[in-house]
């Protein structure tokens, strides 16, 4: 089991490293970069102090030096003009935009897109488990038809729309509040009750919104399996044999039916991530999604380098965990036998 | 009636043919055959195959479809609602007309009032004279199958904030957003084949690499990334050469999943002896892969690639929302949902809404279709 985790923590280490290598390409493929423009501009207008200042910048970051040891020195593999410094030693950069360390850029945002991710699987778990098993027990039954055809249309509504429209009418008809995560007057408050609250009634809508294509896709998969599980020849003993209904369903079929459920969930947290960056940029959320899309637009190479992996980082760790959930839950699947 | 007597039994008088006349048994038909009558049966999949056909088969004629250009702008009509096409004009049948619109701008409020005047009713026109457009880029022309009336105007779904058409508008967008999903799972299913093919094949080493690569692949979130290289597209690309660029990015980062379709399958299907008969006898192993393995399942891959369709879309409409995907003049249904960003358009001209319909239809349709496909892909089930 430990050998098992350790082997899992180790291709995850190595996988981080080619995703920052990937990660480092696509954000050094445009051409120019943030301070070489700002540079030119400064010229123009002839600020001469916050030229040198820029120019310092480069050489301190290393701009001026091959590509390949920029990103050495970005993961902090190679010493920079002040040592070893980098995402490794856990100096995530400088956001040339905002002229402070990416860190304190970021700083909340990492725990709002942490909170929102979490509400997202919570949401999604606790509405598609009931849907499924209520759809696959009640088989070709209106209610089934119902979940199916909701499933489907969470397929194939886009999630950025959906949120527009749901953010207009929950607050004409709910009175629920219209963007960001709390009132604009709590903003600088410390956290008490009545901000939590805030926080708790401005979460419904992104949740719903992260959530539905996740749950409608959850949901078609579950079924199936649930309903491939109540057709096996044990379920039908152990009604036979007279087990009540629910210990008939759940203790059984259920668990076998959650194995590729669980393992499932390494294909929904990349989508959950990416659907909640698209959802906090459609209602303004301060989670790391509208930082991004700022920072690849003006070639804010660290802060948007070091969202880009944060984001990774988190689907990865999800999938470990819904690995190790899967060799829990599952005991073939031990000793690697897959 | 024509009793058979009670002494005698029934006999065919046909003559028997010991393999012919079962054409409705499994055994006789070939696979592809199986696979389309199991696939007919399925009501939503064929309804779905239908719809999509007709809606890729207005690509070519949009121009001819679409009664005003794509760039023709009416600047007394800004933000025009819906007009609607009636047939009868008090009480009395007199075929296909509008109500025309009074314009004016209310000075309190700075929004143009359009009031219809359902005095004087409009025919319109068909098969007639318009905007004249490049058919197919050869012909010149300016054929139109419906055009407003004379003096008239045609805004079946209303106008935007230039006074664009949008139901022409979203005729145009069609033909972008239906090829881009094509041609962006042409690019994956391309890469999938062969990345699964070699993984398959040849097992070992080679396998080892493409499966970390598909796992680092795959667990990229898909929309940071696409926003990071869509960034990365230069800015003076012309608008045509961004879209090929959206496609390739699109098709790029969602072959894993039928990589390791085609590497399961193959790994399976390679020890069988019709694979060493074809070795021993000089095939190659882009051979023995592309004629003797990949037909066996490809009805699966093809369900399969029906199925990522959808996604396709709705990243192009995702990353075109977004002001980072298809740019201007190019139109797509991405492109009009841009339009459509903010809250003001969902209080005051809902209209600008109307794009997500055809994308809803179509990915619907998609998902049905693969559905279908899948569940007849594999006919002796």
């Amino acid at each position: 089991m430990i050998a098992v985790i350790l082997r899992r923590i180790l291709t995850m280490a190595a996988t981080l490293l080619v995703i920052s290598a990937l990660v480092f390409i696509i954000i050094k493929l445009p051409p120019g970069d943030y301070l070489t423009n700002r540079i030119m501009e400064l010229r123009a207008t002839g600020d001469a102090s916050s030229v040198a200042k820029a120019e310092l910048l480069i050489t301190q970051y290393g701009l001026d030096r091959p590509v390949w040891q920029q990103y050495l020195m970005w993961i902090g593999v190679m010493p920079g003009s002040v040592g070893f410094s980098g995402l490794l030693q856990g100096d995530w950069g400088w956001s040339f935009e905002y002229d402070k360390p990416v860190a304190d850029v970021v700083g909340d945002a990492l725990w709002l897109t942490l909170l929102i991710n979490l509400t997202a699987v919570v949401f999604v778990h606790l509405v598609a488990i009931p849907a499924a098993i209520y759809s696959a027990t009640h088989r070709n039954t209106f209610g089934d038809a119902v979940v199916t055809l909701l499933g489907y249309v969470g397929l194939a509504v886009p999630g950025f729309l959906l949120a527009l429209i749901l953010l207009f009418y929950a607050n004409r008809w709910f009175g629920l509040s219209i963007g960001g995560l709390y009132d604009s007057a709590l903003t600088n408050q410390p956290w008490t009750w009545e901000k939590i609250r805030s926080l708790l009634g401005h979460l419904i809508v992104p949740t719903l919104v992260i959530g539905l294509g996740g749950t409608a896709a959850m949901i078609r998969r579950m079924r199936a399996n649930l309903l491939d599980e109540l057709a096996k020849p044990y379920t039908v003993t152990a009604r036979a044999k007279g087990l009540p209904p629910v210990k008939a369903l759940l203790k059984y079929p259920f668990r076998m039916s959650l194995n590729p459920f669980v393992a499932d969930i390494g294909n929904l947290l990349p989508h959950l991530v990416s659907g909640s960056v698209l959802v906090s940029l459609v209602l303004s959320l301060p989670t790391v999604g509208p930082l991004l899309l700022d920072a690849l637009r003006s070639q804010d190479q660290f802060m948007a380098g070091f969202i880009l992996m944060f984001v990774a980082s988190l689907t990865l760790v999800g999938m470990l965990i819904s690995d190790l959930t899967l060799v829990w839950l599952d005991p073939r699947i031990r000793m690697g036998l897959r | 009636m024509d009793a058979i007597p009670a002494d005698r039994h029934f006999v065919d008088p046909a003559p028997f043919v010991p393999e012919g006349g079962s054409e409705g048994l499994a055994g006789s038909a070939s696979a592809w055959r199986l696979i389309l009558r199991k696939f007919l049966r399925h009501r939503f999949a064929v309804a779905s195959a239908v719809a999509l056909i007709a809606l890729y088969a207005t690509v070519p004629f949009v121009e001819l479809l679409a009664p005003y250009g794509q760039a023709r702008r009416n600047g007394d009509f800004l933000y025009a609602p819906p007009q609607g096409v009636h047939l009868f004009h008090e009480g009395r049948f007199i075929g296909p007309f509008v109500y025309p619109y009074r314009a004016h701008l209310d000075l309190d409020t700075f929004r143009r009032d359009y009031k219809i005047d359902t005095a004087a009713p409009q025919p319109l026109r068909f098969l007639c004279r318009g905007d004249g457009y490049d058919w197919l880029g050869l012909v010149h022309t300016d054929l139109h199958l419906v055009c407003p009336p004379e003096n008239g105007t045609l805004f079946v779904l209303g106008t935007d904030k230039l006074g664009r058409d949008l139901f022409s508008r979203l005729i145009y967008g069609a033909r972008i957003s239906l090829t881009i999903g094509l041609v962006g799972v042409a690019i994956s299913f391309t890469l999938g084949l062969f990345f699964g093919g070699i993984a398959g094949y040849f097992g070992g080493i080679v396998d080892a690499g493409v499966q970390r690569l598909i796992e680092v692949v795959r667990s990229l979130p898909e929309l940071p990334l696409w926003l990071a290289l869509s960034a990365a597209l230069p800015p003076n690309w012309s608008p045509l050469l961004i879209f090929f660029g959206i496609t390739v990015i699109l098709g790029l980062l969602d072959w894993p999943g039928l990589a390791r379709a085609v590497r399961g399958k193959l790994l399976a299907l390679r020890e069988e002896d019709f694979v060493q008969a074809a070795e021993l006898m000089g095939a190659s192993p882009a051979r023995v892969i592309g004629r003797h393995l990949i037909p066996n399942f490809m009805s699966h891959l093809i369900a399969s690639a029906t199925l990522s369709i959808p996604t396709m879309i709705l990243g192009e409409t995702a990353l075109s929302f977004l002001g980072l995907g298809l740019r201007p003049p190019v139109t797509s249904w991405g492109v009009l949902l841009n339009e459509a960003q903010n809250l003001a358009a969902v209080q005051l001209y809902p209209w600008l809404l109307i794009p997500v319909l055809p994308v809803l239809v179509t990915v619907l349709a998609f998902n049905f279709l693969g559905d279908g496909l899948r569940d007849a892909a594999d006919p002796y089930h």
